[in-house]
């Protein structure tokens, strides 16, 4: 369970998160909905401590994560896997040795690492990409490979920031399937950051919108098609102000 | 303008705070041998070897002007076999390491601030600490040892390459036998004078790809916050290295 306890963050003096609280169960997917720059990716990064909050925490079973230490840190990072926006994948590593690498760090064997690689990129319908470098892949290529070195790892969770932005409409649905599938497949407790309805009402067991920092509303996808709050219904039908 | 002042102190401290940070950071990633000694060859040759034609070809010609500029004071004043003296001295007290630090400051502390800086802000320092890598055994210590071992070979081979293309300028265009100029170059020669230039080359190497590290994973913003970091660490490594140059001058030669 992962649990968003009065969390506090800004950045010179401006205040991004101003006491963000939600609740992540076991097993579910929560999709954060928000306006770009509300700090959704910023709530995100918590939760791997790569950032440091100003006042509250993130909880991962039963573990302060702000409070950790460097061994404390990379074993709780070792149960995640991080999707970035842009892949963020290593531009001088091929396809294989990028999803590799976290497996490295886990004293595979030669045999049992090649497996886990296979395994990942068939997932993601990347058999074959082995060798090929990002700079070689389109945008939705390099997505399922960020995707691949996260689920490579058979984390508990996983965090997906903005898996389909700019990517096209169909693209988009691929990488949403493919979400699906991974929850499905290794049963993973996710959190997703978006700003796109039709990702979110796909993947989403329930979604929470953040607005100024806090979490507006929390619900289920069909509480939160019906809503009745004036911000979350200009947001999710996405109609200028 | 006391604000302004108070403001820069301040930084100025928390840069300070930073620094020491990273260093201590640096020294607990030293154990992880497992991640930076396979990295640390790769990197051994991307620094090394790819560094070399740019410190020959400067030592080269340096060799060369040295030989005619001695030739050009002494003549008529003092024998030119010390000519060879001049050309060995300068290129192994200082041109040698300076001149191939500032190039390789310039070569390899700018490419790492820029590699480093786009690895920053295109988030792949976080996706390596997301995979429980640590970023200082990962990136900045084969960077950093690869600079420190590095750069004493390359500065050797340039100070040898300088005092042939002397050698040979001194044969061709100075009419100087090649027994004049090896007497010139043993006459005042002293131990000293190798160990200190190749020991004075491994801490530039270590200040300028320590420098280049820091501050390309200090890069915030896009492509402009990298720009500004392989800038950054042009100059200050520059800074640093001249200021280097004059402190093991003040403690190890006087």
């Amino acid at each position: 369970m992962i649990r968003f306890e009065d969390l506090h963050k800004g950045f010179d003096a401006k205040p991004v998160l101003a006491g963000l609280s939600l609740t992540v169960e076991d097993r579910e997917t929560v999709v954060i909905i928000g306006y770009s720059g509300t700090g959704k990716s910023v709530a995100l990064k918590h939760v791997v401590g790569l950032l440091q909050p100003d006042a509250g925490d993130v909880i991962v079973d039963g573990r302060a994560v702000s409070t950790l230490d460097r061994e404390g840190l990379t074993a709780l990072r070792r149960e995640i896997g991080f999707v970035f926006q842009f892949a963020a994948l290593f531009d001088s590593m091929t396809v294989s040795d990028n999803v590799a690498l976290g497996l490295r760090r886990r004293g595979l064997s030669d045999d049992d690492l090649a497996a886990r690689v296979r395994e990942a990129l068939a997932v993601v319908d990347l058999t074959g990409a082995d060798d090929r470098y990002p700079a070689e892949l389109s945008g939705g290529m390099r997505k399922r490979v960020g995707i691949a070195r996260a689920i490579a790892l058979r984390p508990r969770y996983i965090l997906y920031d903005e898996p389909t932005t700019g990517l096209d409409p169909v693209t988009a649905a691929v990488i949403d399937q493919l979400m699906v599938r991974t929850r499905e497949h290794l049963g993973v407790t996710g959190i997703v950051v978006t700003h796109d309805m039709r990702s979110a009402y796909t993947v989403g067991d329930r979604i929470a919108m953040l607005y100024e920092g806090k979490i507006r509303q929390v619900g289920t996808v069909a509480e939160i098609q019906e809503t009745e709050d004036p911000v979350v219904r200009q947001f999710i039908e996405g109609r200028p102000g | 303008m006391i604000e302004r002042v108070g403001r820069r102190t301040v930084d100025a401290i928390k840069a300070v705070g930073r620094f020491g940070q990273f260093l201590g950071d640096l020294a607990r990633a030293v154990p992880d041998v497992g991640v930076w000694g396979r990295l640390t060859i790769v990197q051994l040759r991307r620094v090394g070897v790819d560094s070399l034609p740019v410190a020959l070809f400067i030592a080269a010609f340096t060799g060369v002007v040295l030989a005619l500029q001695a030739s050009y004071t002494f003549r008529n004043t003092v024998p030119l076999y010390f000519v060879g003296t001049l050309v060995g001295k300068t290129m192994m007290l200082e041109l040698g390491p300076v001149l191939a630090g500032l190039a390789l400051a310039g070569r390899v502390g700018a490419s790492m601030a820029a590699e480093l800086g786009t690895m920053k802000v295109t988030e792949q320092v976080d996706a390596l600490e997301t995979l429980a890598y640590d970023p200082h055994s990962f990136l900045v210590l084969p960077r950093v040892i690869a600079g420190t071992a590095m750069f004493p070979a390359i500065v050797a081979l340039a100070i040898l390459t300088g005092i042939v293309t002397g050698w040979l300028a001194s044969l061709v265009l100075l009419d100087l036998s090649t027994q004049e100029f090896v007497k010139g170059l043993k006459v005042f020669y002293r131990f000293k004078d190798t160990w200190f230039g190749l020991f004075k080359s491994a801490t530039f190497g270590f200040t300028i790809t320590l420098v280049g590290c820091v501050v390309g994973l200090g890069t915030r913003g896009g492509a402009e916050g990298v720009g500004l970091s392989t800038t950054r660490a042009v100059v200050y490594s520059a800074v640093l290295l001249l200021v280097l140059d004059a402190f093991w001058a003040l403690v190890l030669l006087r």
